[in-house]
Order: structure tokens, then C-alpha cells, then sequence
């Protein structure tokens, strides 16, 4: 399938393309100049640059557009996520500090859900008789307690190279704080396994907490040598297929980076399809001049909600891959990566519906997924699901779903839902209790996560994309107290047009416990000004040339706290005059975060980081557009309104039919070929310049 | 709107409400100072409805905690009547007779407004590091030498604070600046979850909770009868002894099965002790009910009516029942233990879906010394805690957990934020072999932990561990789990309670219990045995010898 979309007369010059190879699909998008194509084809497991490269043939023959006229070839992935999340990585193990081989088994000791007593924690992914504990031990000055006993890492070296094992990750105790042990073993390891991949912590996550880093470690020692052999393999058929440009990797954090960089760290891929997501909704809020968003991608299994601030997305350092229960906190393996922040939760189009023994109704996170699907698309699939309640509310017409290639059974939803057998027993009622349930669940996240970042929800735009979101964004919207609610074009392969947007950067993080008021200046400007030097090399690397921006980040807490909250500061050396600038920093962003009180406590500062990027991605300029045209609304349908419960005419119209200006009042169902937007009775909606849909609240009264 | 439709948003306000109390424990989480509540969880917030029912309690948190304050609203409502409250008023008490069972964890009531009604209470329960008096170890001999005791009173009138007891409970402990951060941050997280109840309120256009508290309670209430109802009828009796301070105590439940309730009697157990690890009934029956819906009816949210068939009683005066002024600091050591001993009588009745016992108290390492020689704060005291788990009773289905808390809800700090906060290494961290009971499904491992000061120097333990003479028993043909052991490294052993010296040199080694094995280990799958030695969980000298397996 493709589709070319206007882009308007000024969009960059020069062939793009961005590739994002996900579970299910791998989605390409090219844009030339003005134009913009995209295929989806489904995912090659077996040699995931097949489908990749299918896909460009089919879009560059499409476009007319021979391999070297490509200027920009962005990719993201999820090898590595699934790598993880299915174990299949590189027999590998872990050499550590004797006394804590079990760190990674230990956790945080604690059950991530009180009440379950069959709970499991996530395994390892490396086995505890691949776990080696050698003498040496720094204490938490970065002092050395007990040298590192070389010949305990040869014979642990002796017994991996009979075991077959191809990647090692070194992580010691308080590396973060001297790494003089890490990389001496490094040297031997080295030496004694020829070809081995090293992974050490010093260099993959080099930040206090032990499990999170030697977690993150070890899992991008679980998967280097799968991606570094993908990677290079799909470079080397891109040059022959005649591509000249450079091939860029997207990071979960939403910047960019070489080949060779993420060959090297290739944990820090494991989100890269939603940080894709987040800078498309991030280049949406710009095209639209808005800069504090949430955005909310929905598709058939989970529902990600990401903050995007003053038109940043917002990043964060702790992410678990693979919740294995239920999505709970807890239940996956921490990776201690710069990571664009979003809660993902098991909330989709294909969510079940079911009823708990306490007689509540309860949606997700079990999906139908495609197979056997919710009731109504006749594959086998009996159990009601949140698309069976979108039928039976009369949203989603049975014979255009899909573009007419899915036939949808309305019946089979209606008798779905009625099995559920509790309140009136009606299909209708069910219908609402599921949209109801599943929009709560997801306002809910929302709500809980923007309180872990210290921010408010009702002040956003809210940006609505992936298959099930324009579905249900107006009434997300409406729990959230959200006053505009944008649906752009393209939201099938948004993260593929996200990687187009994202700038060349990279982040680097490392601890070093200071008090502000008696920071050791010398120490700090020359770590900080090391990480500038290293993060400023790599983009050049991939950059030629390019302006860098650069951006100092301290995270830091009133000493005896137990959370860091950051904030910037100068990007340049810093001056016994800084100090109060910085308390102050410290104090606004507190304050911001928590309100209230600011304490009379010492501040103490644990972890820098610096990012280096090229400059942001600025949109076109486009002409402005109000609304000014009412369109004629030829048809309506009754469909159900979860806040009242009544069937209301909702006006049925068809996206292509819009034009920029044209303005539908709710309750209106605007159907395109992917999704229909649902804009309740309190919302209206109208087209912008750039082609998206924008719901407004209607005031009240 | 129909009557479907009306219950249908009802259920919706309840998830909100779950969705509110969360906010609420995650903001203490953040501005907090102990570390007992930022980095462990050993807290607990909740919603109470005007009669003091607990109406929805966040997900993270400690049963301890939860099930005592839900028992404790009441004591509030009764001194600070409902109508008198105000907008701005903030109450407070760590009175363990009242709340949850000794002076550290203080809790703290706020009333919840919308359109100038008092809609609501929120609370919050938080386990302080520091309240004064002798710390939190078992040394106490009263109730007096244990801490500052804070009655049931007002922290804030209107919006403005109690000045007088905020300067007395600055004085009375060795971090004021960080206690009064903490009972800030309490004060912070009410009113942010009361603000969010308010504009919930507002946005379902509804002017109280009255209808949705009953809904919630009766709903919850239907449910668990339901459950119970399902069970045998009868009564089973169990017993379980554990070491106690200087002598092994038995605790004796009886557990009554009758038609939708449950009764849990502790008549038999033995007498309070003149030392601080008794329990009171509230926390007693914060962790016997904890117990018994893990088992039986733990997809009902916890609240007022999901607790209500459960009944608790034990006798004026027994180590469950203590009565003022005997001591009570370390009271989880006995609490923690209670799941165990209902698990044995339910394991009668329902053989099938009962863990064995496990390590399950809860073994916290309180360390006290003085910074070293030639470093900043040079001959200044510190305290440092840090949390540690042993293996959990093996499951009717699964091993046990290896290393992991239950009953309690807290988590372990990271071995480096320790050493980072306190001048000490921990030298060893990690599973010990064979420490699980043997079985058809085996127990979860326990843990040495090796612990000394960074310059070698002497410093001191309040000790406070169980299961060092008692291990946990295997049922059903299963092994005990392995005992737990206090030692110096060269090799002393040493009291499992108490405060006890490490000299100079020399290292503390506790290896912290192993849970219990289930079921014959003749009977387990060779494949899992193989896997256990393979992973050295089981040393194959051991799995040759008690699983009679070949391996090698």
C-alpha cells in the first residue's frame, strides 16, 4: 500500500527515506522534495533488511528516484528489544566483583505486585553459572579496597572460550566512580578471547545503582554482536544497491547516530520506534506552534503517552524492556539509557474485555492482536474487544474498515459483548463500559505519569496517532480536562517520518557526588568538558560540519532525598559565581516539580549529563489557515455517546473530502482509510494548512 | 441515565480513585527524606470516606501499613469529629496502639474538600528512620525509651502549622531538618491528592462520595464473601515458634471458616516480652488479613469491605495483643511472621493453594559507627540501614522466591547508595547455596551479606533477625529452608537480637534464611534438579544426596 501526500512547495531538497522495522510491520517512508511515499510491508524476522530493502526498491521505483539521489537514510529497529524480550541474544556472560554475582537475580528484592502469590521476577539473561565474581573492589570514593586479580579473570576467560561464549559485559562495583579495574579486564579478556565483544559498564551506563547498571550492561552485551552484524550487513547492501548517503540509526532518546556508534551501544536502539513516534508528534506540535503536548499512540496491543515540553519530548534514563505482567512496574528489566519518557500500557484496539470477580469490568492488557482479532473480523477471535465496542457504538462503519479489504461482522461484536453478562446485559451498555474503562485506563496512566514527572495535563494539546487513537483521543481528551486535540496525516508510519525530523545528537551521563556549595570546580569542568569532547566527536561523526548544540544537564537532590529532579545549566566552564545561579536552578525546578516549600538542606548533585545535537528540525513555512467554511454535512448516523449513553446523529464525513479551512461541527465522524476520528458533541473540528485534523473544545454554558 | 450506565460510571470513579491514591504515594516517594520511604516504599496512602472506611489504598506501599491505618481512621474521627474539621486542618499520631505498631511510622489524616464540603479523609503512612529515643531496634523496655510519642492531635490548623510540635519533634530527634521534610512532604501529598478528588468531583458532577464509597464497599464486600464462601467450612488450628528476643516464642492461631467469614483467633500464644518486638492488635491483623487474601481473595481491591469478613482476636496481653507501655519498635520480626502461621491452618483446608513458610521476616541491617580518621566529618556518629531478603516458602506450583521480601511490600537500597550515604562496604551480596527447602517445588534462596567499615574500624549492629534457631518448616514432605546465622568472619557468633559490637578489623556475615521446601523431593523433576545444580542453587553433593539425583 502507499499513499503520497502534498507536503507543500518548500520541504527540504533531496530524497529522505526512513525505514522503522517493528513487530509486526516494517514501515518505509520516502519523501522527495514535496512528496511523500510510504509502504508497510510485513516484518522479515528471519533477515530484517529484506523487507527494508524491498520497501525502498518499491518506494524508489515508485518515486522515480535512483539510489544516489538519496541524501538520508534514518533507521530504527526493534532487533534488539525483540532480541531481548525473546532471548535470543549471543551466549553471553558477566564477569563481576566476588560477592555480587547475583545482583542481577537479587533485583530490587522486592514483588512488583503485593497480593500475587504466584508471581515470577524476570529472569537474568545471563544464567548464574555464566555469572563470574573475580576479586577487586573500589569503594564509593573510586578508591581501590582489593586490586583486581588478573588471573581469576584469565581463568574465567579459559572457561567462556571452552563454553563458546561470544560477548562478555564487565561491570564492578562503583565503576562509575573509577573504571581503572573494568578496563584493565577488558585488556585481558581481550587478549585471552580473541574476537569477544566487551560490554563494560564504565563505558554502557556508567551511573550509581548497581542493578540498573549492570542490568543495562548486560543487555547490550546480550545483543552487540546480532546488531552489530545486522547493521554492518545492511549498510553494505545499501552501498550496493548504489546508496552514497550515510545510514543514521535512531536512539530511543529521539536523536541520531552512525552505524558504528550504534554498533557499539545497540541498547541504546531498544525504543527507537517510539521515540520515532514522539519527534513526529514533537514536528506536529511545531508545524502547529504548539509547545506543550501530549501525545498518544494507539494501536492494537498498548497505547504509549509521551510529555512533550516547550516542543521537546521529554527524556528520561530508566526504561524496562519487556513487562512481562501486565505492564507493572517492575516486571521487566531495567536499562539505564537516555530514553524519550513514555508509559506504555496494555490499551489497544484489540484490548479484551472481561470481568473481574468483584463483578468490575476490566479491559486489557490482553489483546486479540491481529489473530484471531476482536469477534467482529470472524477469524476465531470470541472475546469482546475495545474495536467490537467502537463497532457497536456505531463509530467504526463494517463495510469501510480497513479500506474496505476487512470485513467486520457487526454481530459477532454485538454478541461479544452482551456475553459479558453483567449490568443490563445489553450489547450498547457493554459497548460504552468498555470505551469508558479503556479511555479511563489510559487517562489514567497519563495522569499518574505527568505526577512522576512533576506536571500538569489540562494545559496540553493532546496529538492523537497510530490505528485505534483518533477512535478514542476526543474522549481522552475530555477526562483529561484537554482543550485541543490534534490528528495529523500520516499517523500510520509516524515514527518513520519522525526519524526524518530528528536531529544528529547524542547524550552521556556520569555520576559525581557534589555538594553544590562546595562543588570542586576543577574536577567538575574537566569531566564535563571530557563529556563535551566525546559527545561532540561522535556527532561530527555523523554530522559533518554541522552547527552542534549543546545542552548541560545536573540532576540533583536536597541530600538525604532519595530522587534527582534536573535542570540545565551553562554550557561552558563554570566560575565560583555560578554556584547561587545553580542552587537557583535547583530551586525553580524543585519547586516546579513539587510546589511548596523550598528547604533549608544542603544540595547535592549526582549525575551530569551533556547532550550534543545538530539543530532541531524546523517546519515548513506554512500559509495561515482559520477556520472559516462550515461544511454540509449530507450524512449522519446514530452513534452512541459514552457521556450521556445516548445515540446521538453524529454527521458522517470523509477526510479527503476536507480542505484546509473546512470546519465540521460534533458530533461528527471524519472516516479516512486507516481510522475514523471520533469528535464528540463537546468538540469541534476543522482542518489546518497542513492537512491535520484540530478538535477544539467547544466552551461550556 | 440508567441504572447500568449510573454503575458503569461508578466503576469508573473507582479506578480514578485507585488512579488518585497512587498519585498521592508516588509524590511522597519523591520528597521524601528517609530512606525507609524514598528508596524502600514504606509508606502507604489512602482515601477513607467520612465514617473512616478505607475506600481505595495505592498499590504501592506495605501491608503493615495499609491494613493498620485503615484499622487506626477511626481513633481520629472519634477525637477530631468530622464536622469540626476544616479546610487546611492536617492531623497526625505515631501512637503504635492507634496506628501501625510502633513510633517510626507516623501517620498523618487530611480532610478532602470540593465546593466547601468535606468530602473525604486522605492518609499517609510512613515509616520515619529517625524518631528519637533508641532507634529502631528490639532494646527498648518501654514504649518510653523508644522515641518521641506524638498523641492524636492537630499538625495544622487551617492551613497553619503547628509550630510548638514541630519545635518539640525537631528537638527530640538527631535529623530535625530532614524529619520536618518528611512531615511536610506528608502534608504536600495530601492535599495534592484532595486537590485531584476535587476536580474529579467537579468533572462526574457529583457534590460527595457517598454513593460511589458504598458501591466500592459493598461491591468489594460481595466479592470477598463470594471467595470465602467457595472454602470448606471448619476450623484448623497451627502453630509456629521462632526465636524471639532470649527465648523461642510459639504463636497459636485457630482459623474458622464460617459461611462468608473468616475468624482467626490467637488464644494460646505466648505472653509479651519486656523487649520491643511485640505487636499490636492493629498490626497484628494488618498482616493475618494480608495473609489470608493473598490466598484467598486477592483480585478484590483492598478496602473497607474487602477487609470486613475477616476477623481478628487475640488475647489482652499476648505478644499479637500488647497492651501500653511495653515495647514495640521492632514489632515486624513477630508481624511478619503472621502469613506463615495462617498459611498452616489454611494449608489444611486448601493444601493446593498455600505457600510453605518462608524466611518472611524482614532482615533490616541497622549499623552505627563513626566516620574514619582523616575525612570530612571525622568522629561523627552515623546510622545506616539498608534491607535484605531471604527466600520465600515454595509455591503450590513454583519454587519459591529467591531473595525476596514477603510478607513485607519494601524494597532493598542499592548497595552502592548505601556505601555512598555511609562509610561502610558491603563486602558480599549474594544467594546461598542450598539455603532452599528441599522439595518437589523447592524453597526460594536465601543470602550472605558480608558487611564492614571502609577503614576497617569497630562499629555496631542493633540486631534484629528471626529464623536463626527456628527455620522455616517444609510441609507436605518438603525440607525446612536453612537456618539463618549472625557471625564475625573470624568467626564468633553472635546474638540475633540486639545491639551488639563488630570490633575493629572484623566483619559482620549474616546469612539470612532460606524459605521452605513443599512436597516430597523425591519427587521432583529431574530436569529442575539438574537445572538447580547447574545454576548452583542445590550443590550437587546435595542434590545426590536429598534429591537422589546422579548428576555429575
Amino acid at each position: 500500500m502507499t499513499s503520497t501526500t502534498d507536503r507543500g512547495p518548500s520541504a527540504p531538497k533531496g530524497a529522505r527515506i526512513g525505514a522503522d522495522i517493528g513487530g509486526t510491520f516494517t514501515d518505509i517512508v520516502l519523501e522527495v522534495g514535496d512528496r511523500r511515499h510510504s509502504t508497510k510491508l510485513l516484518t522479515t524476522y528471519d533477515a530484517p533488511e529484506r523487507a527494508l530493502l524491498d520497501g525502498v526498491r518499491l518506494l524508489l521505483d515508485e518515486a522515480g528516484v535512483a539510489p544516489a539521489e538519496v541524501s538520508l537514510v534514518v533507521h530504527g529497529t526493534t532487533l534488539a528489544t525483540n532480541a531481548l524480550i525473546e532471548r535470543r541474544g549471543v551466549p553471553t556472560a558477566l564477569l563481576t566483583t566476588d560477592g555480587f554475582r547475583d545482583v542481577l537475580a537479587l533485583g530490587s528484592e522486592s514483588r512488583f505486585d503485593q497480593y500475587d502469590i504466584g508471581m515470577e521476577k524476570p529472569q537474568p539473561l545471563v544464567p548464574r553459572r555464566l555469572r563470574v565474581g573475580v576479586a577487586e573492589r573500589m569503594d564509593a570514593r573510586g578508591q581501590v579496597q582489593v586490586p583486581l586479580d588478573g588471573d581469576a579473570v584469565r581463568a574465567a576467560a579459559a572457561e567462556w572460550r571452552e563454553q563458546g561464549i561470544r560477548s562478555v559485559a564487565i561491570a564492578f562495583l562503583h565503576s562509575y566512580a573509577n573504571d581503572s579495574h573494568e578496563r584493565r579486564a577488558a585488556e585481558i579478556l581481550a587478549a585471552e578471547m580473541p574476537g569477544v565483544s566487551l560490554s563494560l559498564s564504565s563505558e554502557v551506563s556508567p551511573e550509581m545503582r548497581e542493578y540498573e547498571r549492570f542490568s543495562t550492561t548486560v543487555a547490550n552485551a546480550y545483543v552487540q554482536p546480532l546488531v552489530n552484524a545486522y547493521l554492518h550487513r545492511l549498510d553494505d547492501k545499501l552501498k550496493a544497491m548504489g546508496f552514497g548517503c550515510p545510514l543514521y540509526l535512531m536512539l530511543s532518546s529521539g536523536g541520531l547516530t552512525t552505524v558504528d556508534a550504534a554498533a557499539r551501544y545497540p541498547v541504546r536502539l531498544v525504543e527507537s520506534g517510539p521515540a520515532g513516534g514522539a519527534i513526529f508528534a514533537a514536528s506536529v506540535a511545531a508545524e502547529r506552534g504548539v509547545g506543550q503536548v501530549v501525545a498518544l499512540d494507539v494501536g492494537g496491543t498498548t497505547a504509549k503517552i509521551c510529555l512533550i515540553n516547550d516542543g521537546m519530548p521529554q527524556t528520561s534514563q530508566v526504561f524496562e524492556v519487556g513487562r512481562a505482567h501486565r505492564f507493572r512496574k517492575g516486571s521487566g528489566l531495567p536499562l539505564r539509557i537516555p530514553v524519550v519518557e513514555m508509559v506504555e500500557i496494555g490499551a489497544g484496539g484489540g484490548s479484551i474485555a472481561s470481568v473481574d470477580n468483584a463483578g468490575r469490568l476490566a479491559v486489557g492488557p490482553h489483546s486479540a492482536g491481529s489473530e484471531p482479532g476482536p469477534a467482529a473480523y470472524g477469524r476465531g477471535g470470541t472475546r469482546p474487544t475495545v474495536t467490537d465496542a467502537d463497532i457497536t457504538l456505531g463509530r467504526i462503519d463494517p463495510s469501510r474498515f480497513a479500506g474496505g479489504k476487512v470485513t467486520l461482522n457487526a454481530g459477532a461484536s454485538h454478541d461479544a459483548l452482551a456475553a459479558l453478562g453483567i449490568w443490563d446485559g445489553k450489547a450498547e451498555t457493554l459497548a460504552i463500559g468498555v470505551s469508558e474503562i479503556v479511555d479511563e485506563t489510559m487517562a489514567s496512566a497519563a495522569r499518574v505519569h505527568a505526577v512522576e514527572q512533576g506536571m500538569t495535563l489540562d494545559d496540553r494539546s493532546l496529538i492523537a496517532f497510530g490505528g485505534a487513537a483518533p477512535l478514542h483521543a476526543a474522549r481522552f481528551a475530555e477526562k483529561l480536562g484537554i482543550r485541543e486535540v490534534i490528528i495529523p496525516s500520516g499517523a500510520g508510519v509516524g515514527s518513520a517520518i519522525g526519524f526524518l525530523r530528528a536531529p544528529v545528537s547524542y547524550e552521556m551521563a556520569r555520576s559525581l557526588t557534589l555538594r553544590l556549595d562546595q562543588l570542586d570546580l576543577d574536577r567538575l569542568n574537566s569531566l564535563l568538558d571530557g563529556m563535551t569532547a566525546e559527545a561532540r566527536a561522535l556527532v561530527e561523526a555523523g554530522a559533518p560540519g554541522a552547527a552542534q548544540v549543546e545542552r548541560r544537564t545536573c540532576l540533583a537532590r536536597y541530600k538525604g532525598q532519595g530522587y534527582e529532579i534536573p535542570f540545565e545549566i551553562p554550557a561552558r566552564t563554570l566560575v565560583p559565581e555560578d554556584v547561587d545561579l545553580l542552587r537557583a536552578a535547583f530551586e525553580t525546578a524543585y519547586r516546579t516539580q513539587y510546589g511548596g516549600v523550598t528547604l533549608d538542606l544542603p544540595i547535592e548533585a549526582l549525575t551530569w549529563r551533556v547532550t550534543v545535537g545538530s539543530p532541531a528540525w524546523k517546519p515548513k513555512d506554512t500559509a495561515v489557515v482559520t477556520a472559516t467554511r462550515d461544511l454540509e454535512v449530507t450524512e449522519r448516523r446514530p452513534v452512541i455517546d459514552p457521556d450521556s449513553g445516548a445515540a446521538l446523529p453524529f454527521a458522517l464525513v470523509r477526510r479527503e473530502v476536507l480542505r484546509p479551512g473546512d470546519r465540521v461541527q460534533g458530533p461528527a465522524l471524519i472516516t479516512e482509510r486507516e481510522t475514523t476520528t471520533v469528535v464528540s458533541p463537546r468538540f469541534d473540528a476543522w482542518m489546518d494548512a497542513n492537512g491535520y485534523l484540530i478538535l477544539t473544545r467547544r466552551e461550556e454554558g | 441515565m440508567t441504572a447500568a450506565l449510573n454503575e458503569l460510571r461508578t466503576q469508573v470513579i473507582w479506578t480514578r480513585l485507585i488512579s488518585i491514591v497512587e498519585e498521592q504515594a508516588q509524590t511522597l516517594m519523591r520528597t521524601a527524606f528517609s530512606t525507609t520511604v524514598r528508596d524502600a516504599g514504606d509508606l502507604s496512602a489512602a482515601l477513607f470516606d467520612l465514617e473512616g472506611r478505607l475506600i481505595a489504598e495505592a498499590v504501592t506501599g506495605t501491608p503493615g501499613h495499609v491494613n493498620s491505618m485503615a484499622a487506626g481512621v477511626r481513633h481520629f474521627l472519634a477525637k477530631f469529629p468530622v464536622p469540626t474539621m476544616a479546610e487546611g486542618d492536617h492531623f497526625i499520631t505515631n501512637d503504635p496502639w492507634l496506628t501501625a505498631g510502633h513510633l517510626h511510622d507516623v501517620t498523618v489524616l487530611s480532610p478532602a474538600f470540593h465546593q466547601g464540603r468535606i468530602v473525604g479523609l486522605f492518609g499517609v503512612c510512613c515509616h520515619q528512620v529517625d524518631i528519637g529515643g533508641l532507634g529502631q531496634g528490639p532494646d527498648g523496655r518501654s514504649v518510653f525509651e523508644e522515641g518521641l510519642q506524638i498523641p492524636l492531635m492537630k499538625l495544622a490548623s487551617r492551613g497553619v502549622l503547628n509550630q510548638d510540635l514541630l519545635d518539640i519533634l525537631c528537638l527530640n530527634v538527631r535529623t530535625p531538618l530532614q524529619v520536618r521534610g518528611d512531615v511536610l512532604s506528608y502534608i504536600s501529598s495530601n492535599e495534592s491528592a484532595a486537590r485531584r478528588l476535587s476536580a474529579m468531583l467537579a468533572e462526574f458532577r457529583l457534590d460527595d462520595l457517598a454513593g460511589v464509597a458504598d458501591y466500592i464497599v459493598d461491591r468489594s464486600l460481595a466479592a470477598t464473601r463470594a471467595e470465602i464462601a467457595r472454602l470448606p467450612q471448619g476450623s484448623w488450628t497451627s502453630s509456629l515458634t521462632i526465636d524471639g528476643y532470649d527465648h523461642p516464642i510459639t504463636l497459636r492461631a485457630r482459623l474458622t471458616i464460617d459461611g462468608e467469614r473468616i475468624l482467626v483467633d490467637y488464644e494460646g500464644t505466648d505472653a509479651c516480652v519486656p523487649r520491643g518486638i511485640n505487636v499490636v492488635l492493629n498490626y497484628c491483623r494488618a498482616y493475618t488479613i494480608f495473609g489470608l487474601r493473598c490466598v484467598i481473595s486477592p483480585e478484590v481491591p483492598n478496602n473497607y469491605g474487602a477487609l470486613l469478613p475477616f476477623e481478628v482476636v487475640a488475647p489482652e496481653g499476648s505478644i499479637v495483643n500488647v497492651q501500653r507501655p511495653w515495647p514495640v519498635a521492632a514489632r515486624h520480626v513477630i508481624g511478619q511472621m503472621l502469613p506463615d502461621l495462617v498459611f498452616g491452618c489454611l494449608s489444611q483446608a486448601i493444601p493446593d493453594r498455600v505457600p510453605a513458610e518462608g524466611s518472611s521476616c524482614l532482615w533490616s541491617v541497622q549499623l552505627r559507627g563513626r566516620q574514619p580518621a582523616g575525612e570530612p566529618q571525622a568522629g561523627e556518629s552515623f546510622d545506616a540501614i539498608f534491607f535484605n531478603s531471604g527466600g520465600s516458602g515454595a509455591r503450590p506450583s513454583q519454587d519459591g522466591l529467591s531473595g525476596t521480601a514477603f510478607p513485607s511490600g519494601v524494597r532493598a537500597m542499592p548497595v552502592e547508595i548505601t556505601e555512598n550515604s555511609a562509610p561502610i562496604v558491603i563486602w558480599r551480596k549474594e544467594l546461598l547455596t542450598d539455603s532452599g527447602g528441599i522439595g518437589e517445588r523447592r524453597g526460594g534462596l536465601g543470602q550472605r551479606v558480608e558487611v564492614a567499615m571502609r577503614d576497617g574500624s569497630a562499629f555496631e549492629v542493633l540486631a534484629m533477625f528471626e529464623r536463626v534457631d527456628h527455620p522455616a518448616q517444609g510441609r507436605d514432605g518438603g525440607g525446612d529452608g536453612s537456618q539463618g546465622s549472625v557471625r564475625l568472619a573470624s568467626g564468633k557468633a553472635m546474638q540475633a537480637k540486639g545491639l551488639q559490637q563488630i570490633p575493629a578489623g572484623d566483619r559482620l556475615v549474616l546469612d539470612i534464611p532460606g524459605g521452605a521446601g513443599l512436597g516430597a523431593a523425591t519427587s521432583r523433576a529431574a530436569d529442575l534438579v539438574a537445572r538447580d545444580v547447574e545454576e548452583g542453587f542445590v550443590s550437587a553433593e546435595a542434590a545426590a544426596r536429598l534429591y537422589g539425583s546422579g548428576v555429575g
